[in-house]
């Protein structure tokens, strides 16, 4: 039940709930969907790429907690970050969830109850999959299977 | 007194002591008692299939088919007599219509590529139903890409029963073959197959009838419904995996061209010219599953020794007690309500997604399915992208119900606001 509460903590579900920078963004120059066949999480991520720096970011999608609180943490994060600190975040989250990783820092700290739950690792990876396929600007769907 | 209430059901009573036959439903997971609900998935083994299987290795592991020494004779036996008794636990005619593959996607598979393959061309169509799972989708589309066929779609009605004017009005010259599935693995409806075979054949239309989720739960008579294939898989009757049946009618497999070449399939074989074996041997190329065909005549014998109408009836009361329960959950919505449907219960939660809906359950030992059970195109009609599962066993219990509605609850306090 301790794993339980680290996973759902007050901060995912607030994420959940009231996602930040949810809907389209007008004038994105680099976007990508991610999709997770497994549970159906799908999600379409917008960046506003300039100087190779990310000026704005939103997303749409379905998901669950963990997926869509993950987006949402995401583009709070990556905003005004330049390509490559927004790719060393993704591999910080990475490494924290899949286990062997010390904890991202800041806010994002609070995906590391993913990492008992290895089932739930795409779930929490999926929006950073997708993001580092919008700055590839890969043009298919992503999955993370 | 509540206690008192439950265990005076008849059917439960039983189900508790059909339970002691199933060892792994004593594990404990998370520290709580196991409450197995996925049996949609694959259902739990009972100790006379897992020793059947040892003791074919444990004491005349050999290959069937070939040798003249002892070992081999009786494993060829055990094999063979396992045929039997799938000829009886769904009336075929003769054993030589049942063939042993890998399961009911291999079942689907074999017909469309051999049966298919060979008969369809350019302009012809396949009729399918909208609630159908993956492996009796793929193989056809497959098909229609070598041939040029077409897939021609019965819909499903908001209640997720097939729409029987809908598909009478697909049929026409240019339908080739009809398949349909039994019993829904997502929504539990039981479809009318009976019916739907009648008006194929008035067309002169064969039909494959999917029995993965049909064949636990009723009593499945391949003569009386008149299907001219059936395909089932074993770790859903209590058995084995790896193993699973197609059922064809014996004009129909004669006609059909062979489905993968090798050993055992053969009458003679030359580099100049191969003869192929005889029915049913002629689709079974290579040794075969023996330890789990063997298995899965262990399942059918434990089956028989339980009366279908006991079975039957304690499936629906599960279901009858189940579905009000959870249907009484606020924000809850139960996707697929057939007037005639199995104990197999979809549902989501409003403000919670499908999956964490899983791991909260599991937490609390409930064991269910979540996502899209491997029918999207079902899942897009109903308009969500995925549901929990739960799907009963001979082994549940009212208990169980409880404990799941309990843990359905439990989440939804985790997500309140
Ligand atoms: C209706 C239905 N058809 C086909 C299958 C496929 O069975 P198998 O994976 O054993 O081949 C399943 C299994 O989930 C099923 O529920």
């Amino acid at each position: 039940m301790n794993d339980l509460r680290e996973l759902y903590q007050e901060t995912i579900l607030d994420h959940y709930r009231q996602p930040r920078n949810a809907g389209r963004l007008v004038g994105a120059n680099r976007t990508a969907e991610g999709y997770n066949p497994l549970c159906g999480d799908k999600v379409k991520l917008y960046l506003k790429v300039e100087d190779g720096v990310i000026r704005d970011v939103r997303f749409e999608g379905y998901g669950c907690a963990i997926a869509t609180a993950s987006a949402s943490l995401m583009t709070e994060c990556i905003k005004g970050k330049s390509e490559a600190e927004a790719l060393q975040l993704m591999e910080s989250v990475h490494a924290m969830v899949a286990g062997g990783g010390t904890s991202a820092e800041g806010k994002l700290a609070v995906l590391a109850g993913v990492r008992e739950f290895p089932q739930r690792v795409k779930c929490a990876t999926l929006a950073w999959h997708t993001m580092k396929a919008a700055l590839d600007n890969v043009e298919e769907a992503v999955t993370t299977q | 007194m509540k206690i008192l209430d439950k265990l005076m059901h008849h059917d439960d009573v039983q189900a508790q002591f059909w339970r002691t036959d199933f060892p792994v439903l004593k594990s404990r997971v998370h520290g709580k008692p196991l409450v197995y609900l996925d049996n949609a998935a694959t259902t739990q083994k009972p100790l006379a299939v897992i020793e059947a299987e040892s003791d074919y290795y444990l004491n005349y592991n050999a290959n069937v088919h070939r040798g003249v020494h002892a070992l081999s004779l009786r494993a060829t036996e055990a094999y063979e007599e396992v045929r039997v008794k799938v000829q009886h636990l769904i009336n075929a005619v003769s054993p030589d219509e049942i063939i042993f593959v890998r399961g009911t996607t291999e079942a689907i598979n074999l017909v469309a590529q051999s049966y298919g393959r060979s008969r369809l061309q350019a302009g012809d169509e396949i009729v399918l139903s909208e609630m159908e799972h993956h492996s009796n989708i793929v193989p056809w589309q497959i098909l229609c890409q070598q041939t040029g066929a077409k897939l021609r779609i019965i819909p499903v009605n908001d209640l997720g029963e097939l729409q029987m004017e809908a598909y009478a009005d697909l049929l026409n010259e240019h339908t080739r073959l009809v398949a349909v599935t039994h019993v829904s693995n997502s929504l539990g409806t039981i479809n009318p197959v009976k019916a739907i075979v009648a008006l194929a054949h008035e067309h002169g239309v064969p039909v494959l009838v999917d029995g993965a989720q049909a064949i636990a739960h009723l009593p499945v008579d391949v003569r009386d419904m008149d299907c001219d294939f059936y395909a089932f898989s074993a770790h859903k009757l209590y058995g084995p995996t790896g193993v699973g049946v197609l059922y064809g009618k014996a004009a129909l497999l004669e006609a059909m061209p062979v489905y993968q070449g090798g050993g055992d399939m053969i009458n003679s074989v030359s580099f100049g010219e191969t003869t192929f074996n005889v029915l049913p041997f002629k689709f079974e190329a290579g040794t075969p599953n023996i330890a789990g065909v063997i298995g899965l005549g262990a399942a059918i014998d434990y089956l028989g020794s339980i009366e279908w109408d006991e079975l039957v009836a304690h499936d629906r009361a599960l279901l009858a007690y189940a579905t009000p329960l959870l249907a009484s959950v606020s924000g809850l919505r139960i996707i697929g309500n057939a007037r005639d449907k199995i104990g197999i219960l979809s549902f989501v939660l409003e403000g919670m997604h499908a999956h964490d809906i899983g791991t909260l359950l599991d937490s609390e030992g409930v064991a269910i399915r979540t996502g899209h059970h491997c029918t999207m195109p079902l899942m897009q009609r109903f308009g969500v992208p995925a549901t929990a599962r739960a799907s009963f066993a001979l082994y549940n219990t009212r208990q169980e119900v409880d404990a799941l509605v309990e843990a359905v609850y439990k989440a939804k306090e985790v997500f309140r606001p």
